[in-house]
């Protein structure tokens, strides 16, 4: 009898907590936009470059890909690509990818930039910014780190140092 | 611990005070000369009597209706204390910088104390939470004792039960005649008549008792809506930007949806179409008569990558006006809003001299082209766009975004005279020929703009819950106030007839009853023991 109180008491003061508990934890999340997690496979997508020719982000497993988002009207961007092209240019014969993607602008915009800074890595423009949408990004840069399986192995957001881009490519150098 | 026999032979449970079935006083502390404290009874509220282990003394906690009262309290002073400042779904600017811009030190303190969110923080969501838990185990506590202790309940009772309830009476004599007449008119009344060994107990109403918890449940349903918000998917409210003639993912919808906008239509009352109106319009100068978008709803068919352009069927046309949202599948898109944004900027190549024009151009400011050939060896090149411009720190032009808000261009412009083309940069209101006076210049021709409908796309998959809950709710507030649960015992003791009564409210009606149940026999109104107004008033508000 007082056992069974104690079973009672205790599994209904349990379902409450666990109703609570996942409330407040659904409440912390939900302004958390970051779609993508760390160590999950990276959602695909398929954008066409500026030359016309269309990229699918899985093409590149077996290679390292430094996933970049920006927009020429961003000045870390601006200041930041220079050195991912020199990097691109170490690192594209170990087997690192850079795919850069451009949000929503022209593109009038979009070569004028890639033509005033010389970039060689493929440059593509996200129109309706469904992959941004994607992987739920919010600032500008941000840059994913997917290794050479697809997962997804660290997100950054801001401007990055040179140095930083090579300890990035150094990561997913497969 | 042990429960208790009674010497009726009921076995009541450990802090039973009266007695479930006859309604002896088993508690010696009870004094004898006071009337009985009827509340749940006098059943054991199991909260009071076993403390025991931890999980015993989270629910006795819990338990109280005190500690339910205070953390009503505490939540009412949070709740109030959110409204003294606007909230920051509702500020334009960073929180950290207005507040203490706004409001000064006040607005500071109120920022680094959180209350810019106070509605979303934790503390706030765990009072809510806290106080669903106590009105759960508050309710728990008191319902089962209470519907024991009804259901045990015997005709004949205790004389000290009888004795020292608020209406008793006593009669020397009653005869067979008087009883049939008593039951006759208590039926009538629509009373439960039980009767025992020649005692009676009459009772009407017990369901009204159950008021409160089924008013609870409706709460407990209502809280458990809220809850459901939180879960994905359970409830969506975003907001959705749709250019004229453009196409875009509904959110929250897994690219299921698609909703293309061809037209956003803005219409005014007219003074002289709409003659009623006449003085309000003169008075109030332009009011909207209507917001409104024409819109068609597609599905996606098969798969496709986010950045691809997916296979859309069409699912329908639709006007969507305030008040009058497009609804699929649970999801309604609302008209909210609209904006509009420049589109289109035309030019004229000119010759500064002749000021004749020698071709036209069009931009489209989202997608402009390289080059724009006039003919006749005349062709302009765009050899830099800046959608939002402004001069960097460095003087440099820049933009701020990609939006075209305030459109700047850096023109080459090529013509039979100067086959190695001129520069001109051009914005609104301001041209700058960087290398020295050219001989043409683009002519400012004309703007245009397109507009841009705001949306909110909103899904509430909790409205059922919230709708339950509040329709239970009321049910158990009905049930609770416009029935009174009343109980008359007439029984034999000591050779004598004795009459007792009990309601959980309304005693006047009860006593009238009485009166009209004892009517026409031997037997006497009983005396109602508390006299006074002004405690029968204090009493009814004990009673739950």
């Amino acid at each position: 009898m007082k056992k069974r109180r104690l079973v009672i008491r205790t599994i209904i003061l349990l379902l409450l907590a666990a109703a609570v508990a996942y409330t407040l934890y659904a409440n912390f999340t939900k302004d958390n936009k970051q779609k993508v997690a760390v160590n999950s496979i990276a959602p695909d997508f398929a954008l066409v470059d500026m030359q016309g020719k269309k990229h699918r982000l899985s093409d590149f497993r077996g290679q390292g890909v430094f996933l970049n988002f920006w927009g020429t009207w961003c000045p870390p961007c601006k200041k930041e690509m220079p050195y991912i092209n020199n990097q691109y240019n170490q690192y594209k014969d170990n087997g690192v990818q850079v795919v850069s993607v451009d949000i929503q602008e022209s593109e009038l915009a979009v070569n004028q930039f890639a033509e005033r800074l010389k970039l060689d890595f493929p440059i593509m423009i996200d129109k309706d910014k469904e992959v941004m949408n994607t992987y739920g990004i919010d600032l500008l840069p941000a840059t994913f780190l997917i290794d050479k399986n697809g997962k997804v192995v660290k997100y950054y957001t801001g401007e990055l140092t040179e140095e930083r881009i090579r300890e990035f490519m150094e990561k997913i150098k497969p | 611990m042990k429960d208790v026999k009674c010497e009726c032979g009921h076995v009541n449970p450990h802090g039973t005070v009266l007695c479930e079935a006859c309604g002896k006083i088993l508690d010696e502390q009870t004094n004898p000369a006071e009337l009985l404290d009827m509340r749940y009874e006098g059943s054991a509220r199991r909260s009071q009597t076993y403390n025991k282990t931890f999980i015993d003394k989270i629910w006795n906690f819990f338990s109280s209706v005190k500690v339910g009262v205070w953390l009503i309290i505490i939540t009412l002073i949070a709740s109030s204390l959110g409204t003294i400042l606007p909230q920051e779904m509702y500020i334009d600017l960073p929180a950290d910088v207005y507040y203490a811009q706004e409001y000064g030190w006040v607005g500071k303190l109120y920022y680094q104390l959180g209350f810019n969110n106070l509605y979303g923080s934790w503390w706030y969501l765990l009072l809510i939470a806290m106080i669903g838990i106590s009105l759960v185990i508050c309710s728990l506590d008191r319902v089962v004792p209470l519907y024991k202790a009804l259901k045990a309940q015997r005709v004949t009772r205790h004389e000290g039960f009888l004795k020292r309830q608020r209406i008793f009476g006593v009669n020397e004599s009653a005869d067979e005649n008087d009883f049939m007449a008593i039951k006759k008119q208590l039926k009538e009344k629509r009373y439960q008549v039980r009767e025992e060994n020649g005692d009676i107990l009459a009772e009407k109403g017990r369901f009204s008792r159950w008021g409160p918890y089924v008013n609870h449940v409706g709460l407990i349903i209502f809280l458990f809506g809220g809850m459901l918000r939180f879960i994905p998917g359970m409830y969506v409210n975003e907001d959705l930007w749709v250019r004229e003639g453009e196409t875009a993912v509904v959110p929250e919808t897994d690219g299921q949806f698609y909703i293309q906008n061809n037209k956003f239509i803005l219409e005014h009352y007219d003074k002289n179409k709409d003659k009623t109106f006449e003085k309000a319009i003169s008075m109030a100068g332009e009011v909207v008569k209507n917001y409104q978008s024409n819109v068609v709803l597609y599905k996606r068919v098969g798969e496709n990558l986010p950045g691809e352009k997916p296979k859309l069927k069409k699912i329908e046309d639709y006007k969507v006006r305030v008040n009058l949202p497009l609804t699929y599948e649970g999801y309604s898109v609302f008209q909210a809003s609209f904006r509009s944004e420049l589109n289109k900027m035309s030019f004229a190549l000119t010759n500064k001299q002749t000021k004749k024009s020698v071709g036209e151009l069009r931009v489209d400011l989202r997608d402009p082209k390289t080059k724009y050939d006039l003919g006749n060896g005349y062709s302009v090149e765009i050899l830099n766009y800046f959608p939002d411009f402004e001069f960097a720190e460095n003087g440099e032009p820049t933009t701020k975004s990609r939006v075209p808000n305030n459109p700047a261009f850096v023109f080459r412009m090529v013509s039979p005279e100067k086959p190695k083309g001129e520069t001109s940069f051009v914005a609104i209101k301001q041209t700058i020929e960087p290398f020295g006076d050219n001989q043409y210049k683009m002519a400012f021709k004309g703007i245009e703009t397109k507009n841009i409908s705001g949306f909110i796309v909103r899904k509430d998959s909790t409205l059922w819950a919230i709708i339950l809950g509040g329709i239970i709710f009321m049910i158990g507030v009905i049930q609770g106030a416009y029935w009174n649960h009343r109980r008359i015992w007439i029984q034999n003791k000591n050779g004598q007839v004795w009459v007792a009564a009990h309601t959980n409210k309304n005693w006047y009606g009860l006593k009238k009853e009485i009166e009209t149940v004892l009517k026409d026999t031997k037997l006497v109104m009983p005396d109602d023991q508390v006299q006074t107004e002004d405690t029968d008033k204090s009493k009814e508000k004990e009673s739950v």
